[in-house]
């Protein structure tokens, strides 16, 4: 072969490759791999999730979703050391707890004019309540995917073979009271079950018991956060009414005890309407869904929110908004409510609720979420949460002993929690 | 014509000596690499993180000195934090450092079945810290596995990991049962190594199994009695899944531990810098425990002059 020969036939090979090489680049630079943690591995919600992607892909071939799971105990911790190592997601799930610390840093992208700009996006139907702790100086930093007021579930076939009172009897008498709540599950857990869970409590995430002591009209601190809120009369009440449930009635399980309603051991459970997945398919049981009990405030409500936003430091930015905005328009919205209680004015009425939640009947929908939702207050977030968290369990620990002075514990967690209150 | 000059005889640049050091260097560049990796560019890291306030949500990170060390000196947590590490590392080198010593003796016996024993006591070093500690949350729950042995005889048993006087000794005893197997393997070969006319000359003036224990075979194992109380030391000062998975340094901060608190500073409260700060004191912990330990082998170690 003549040197002549080798050209040709290089400049040949050159003008098919170089080409497709370029075409390769292109094609690599338009693919784009999102990612959104969760604290959720639930495979009714990933399947519901993954539906929404594929949708999207339709549109946006180029882009694909990918949900990644996030262990719910430490789901924060591992998502800020994904960010503090490079690795942020391109969005994450937000806890209401966290919900400061997120939207005053600026991790978040802004959400409020790329939103107006997309074609029948309707921001105006997501309701001024359900944003006001994703909001920063008018600006929507994420959204609300989810305001799930607390609830009852109950395990009708314990609590009648335990001789005792329903909560729907005790609705329909006007009796749906804590202590009678407490008294029919007293009367399962003597009958060898256990009586009421508060589910994801288990005696270190305390901000679970608001679904409780707010029914005394207590909370954790004051509403501009600046006040510890454990050592008031009225939680002093709440505490003893729920420590004497535990080490005198045994109508809770105590610390270090493993139980779990959606088995079938427990009469009841206080938690949020999308653990109804976990109801059993196998060897079900009767169950029913009420509001919470009354407290000596009378009727209340409580709702945990959780937001979804776009990290400032995520690798694709701009198609992350997109793929949010398009994960929380009306009809992802509708489809999300069959778990997540929407936040949209539009969605928030039985019949769209009972079409997306076949296993909840319309007066739970009515009674349960809807008017949860318009009477409830979300639980307390703060500030640099997880240093305050772990200050008030580590103080609260003193109280889950069957000798504790509640009201001495409850000062002193006061007095160590104020100074990182007053921060 | 005359003759060009000869040249000056070269050594050749491939000696002997060259070539030993260049087998030398090769046969460390995989460990010294990891060691630079993974070692010392990661402390220099975490030194300069500790000059620093990095707010990872804010995506700041500032240089403030030695505030971070300031704060360290007047942290009202750290002496309770001290403390729990202080009482975590005593009881576990005194009950692993003992047990594996007792069990090493027992098992340095010519006995049928032996090897089927060393391998019972050994078998849990091997299984996942996370499984066996996970194993042991479920057994140590106040319904749970050892309650129900307890209940059995008529006990009554305490909320283990939820009581303050039961939490740390119960994170201790998980800790010595899963890593005693490895000290008793050690001191194992170490008796193994103790000559057998030591004995036969003890037996023959007379001197009680005590006497020969406590004048032949601990001075003989003095150097691997010295390896294990390091390592264990070191090692305990480093416990941390055992925490995170059954007391998250409860109750209370009565079994927070160095490592533990540090890592709730930097990961959970997003204080990298101070974090790091707690790793610098660890470090020097560590290196400090260990000088003194290597200093005291002239007088425990027989073989050292």
């Amino acid at each position: 072969m003549t040197n002549m020969s080798n050209l040709k036939a290089s400049a040949a090979l050159a003008g098919i490759l170089l080409p497709l090489a370029f075409g390769g680049v292109a094609w690599a630079q338009d693919a784009v791999n999102l990612r959104m943690t969760t604290w959720s591995a639930n495979e009714a919600h990933m399947a519901v999730f993954n539906g929404i992607a594929e949708e999207f892909k339709k549109t946006h071939p180029n882009v694909t979703v990918t949900f990644e799971p996030l262990p719910f105990d430490n789901y924060t911790t591992t998502l800020t050391t994904q960010i503090a190592g490079g690795n942020a997601p391109d969005l994450a799930w937000i806890f209401e707890t966290s919900a400061l610390d997120f939207v005053s840093s600026g991790a978040l992208v802004p959400l409020t004019e790329r939103f107006n700009a997309v074609e029948g996006y309707n921001l105006a139907d997501v309701t001024e309540s359900a944003t006001a702790l994703w909001r920063r100086d008018g600006e929507l930093f994420a959204y609300p995917f989810s305001t799930s007021p607390f609830a009852m579930f109950a395990n009708t076939d314990l609590i009648t073979a335990a001789g005792a009172k329903t909560p729907s009897e005790l609705i329909a008498a006007g009796e749906w009271t804590w202590d009678n709540a407490l008294a029919s599950a007293k009367a399962v857990a003597d009958a060898g079950k256990d009586g009421i869970i508060i589910r994801d409590f288990n005696y270190q995430n305390w901000q679970n018991l608001t679904a409780f002591f707010r029914g005394w009209g207590a909370d954790s601190w004051s509403t501009d956060g600046k006040a510890c809120g454990f050592n008031t009369p009225e939680m002093v009440e709440a505490m003893t009414v729920f420590h004497n449930a535990v080490f005198k009635d045994g109508s809770l399980p105590g610390p270090g005890e493993n139980v779990d309603f959606f088995t079938g051991d427990a009469a009841m459970t206080v938690t949020q309407i999308s653990r109804a997945s976990l109801l059993p398919k196998e060897d079900p049981f009767n169950w029913e869904l009420v509001p919470l009990p009354a407290g000596p405030v009378g009727t209340y409500s409580v709702v945990g929110q959780a937001g979804v936003g776009a990290l400032a430091s995520g690798k694709n930015v701009d198609t992350a908004v997109e793929f949010l905005a398009f994960f929380t328009n009306a009809e992802n919205s509708a489809k999300l409510a069959s778990f997540f209680p929407p936040a949209r004015a539009s969605l928030l009425n039985t019949d769209t609720l009972a079409a997306t939640n076949p296993l909840l009947s319309a007066e739970q929908i009515e009674n349960v979420v809807i008017n949860g939702i318009s009477t409830g207050h979300v639980v307390a977030g703060h500030t640099n949460y997880a240093q305050i968290q772990q200050t008030v369990r580590a103080g609260l620990d003193a109280l889950w002993v069957a000798d504790a002075d509640v009201a001495a514990v409850l000062d002193n967690v006061c007095t160590s929690v104020s100074p990182l209150l007053m921060r | 014509m005359s003759q060009p000059l000869q040249e000056p005889h070269k050594p050749p640049f491939w000696t002997i000596a060259r070539r030993d050091a260049a087998a030398g260097y090769l046969f460390i560049a995989p460990q010294l690499t990891g060691t630079i990796l993974f070692v010392l560019i990661p402390l220099g890291l975490v030194f300069y993180y500790s000059l620093h306030e990095w707010n990872v949500l804010a995506n700041t990170f500032t240089f403030v000195g030695d505030a971070n060390y300031q704060l360290l000196l007047r942290d009202p947590n750290l002496p309770q934090v001290l403390w729990a590490s202080a009482v975590f590392s005593a009881g576990l080198v005194v009950l692993n450092m003992s047990l594996a010593l007792l069990l090493a003796v027992l098992l340095d016996q010519k006995l049928k079945g032996i090897v089927v024993f060393r391998t019972l006591f050994f078998s849990p070093v091997v299984v996942s810290l996370v499984a066996w500690t996970i194993v042991w949350s479920f057994l140590l729950q106040v319904n749970g596995g050892i309650n129900g042995l307890l209940s059995m005889i008529g006990i009554e048993g305490p909320n283990w990991l939820r009581h303050p006087s039961t939490a740390m000794i119960s994170v201790v005893v998980v800790q010595v049962f899963k890593n005693v197997g490895l000290n008793m393997i050690l001191f194992l070969a170490a008796l193994q190594g103790v000559p057998k006319e030591l004995y036969e000359a003890a037996r023959v003036d007379g001197a009680p199994a005590f006497k020969q224990f406590r004048r032949i075979t601990l001075p003989m194992i003095s150097p691997t009695i010295l390896l294990t109380s390091i390592i264990t030391i070191v090692g305990s000062l480093q416990v941390f899944a055992q925490i995170a998975i059954l007391t998250k340094g409860g109750p209370g901060v009565s079994t927070t531990v160095l490592v533990y608190y540090l890592y709730q500073q930097a990961f959970q409260f997003n204080f990298f810098g101070y974090g790091s700060t707690l790793s610098i004191l660890l470090f020097l912990i560590v290196a400090v425990l260990t000088f003194i330990q290597w200093q005291m082998r002239k007088r425990i170690v027989f073989y050292e002059n």
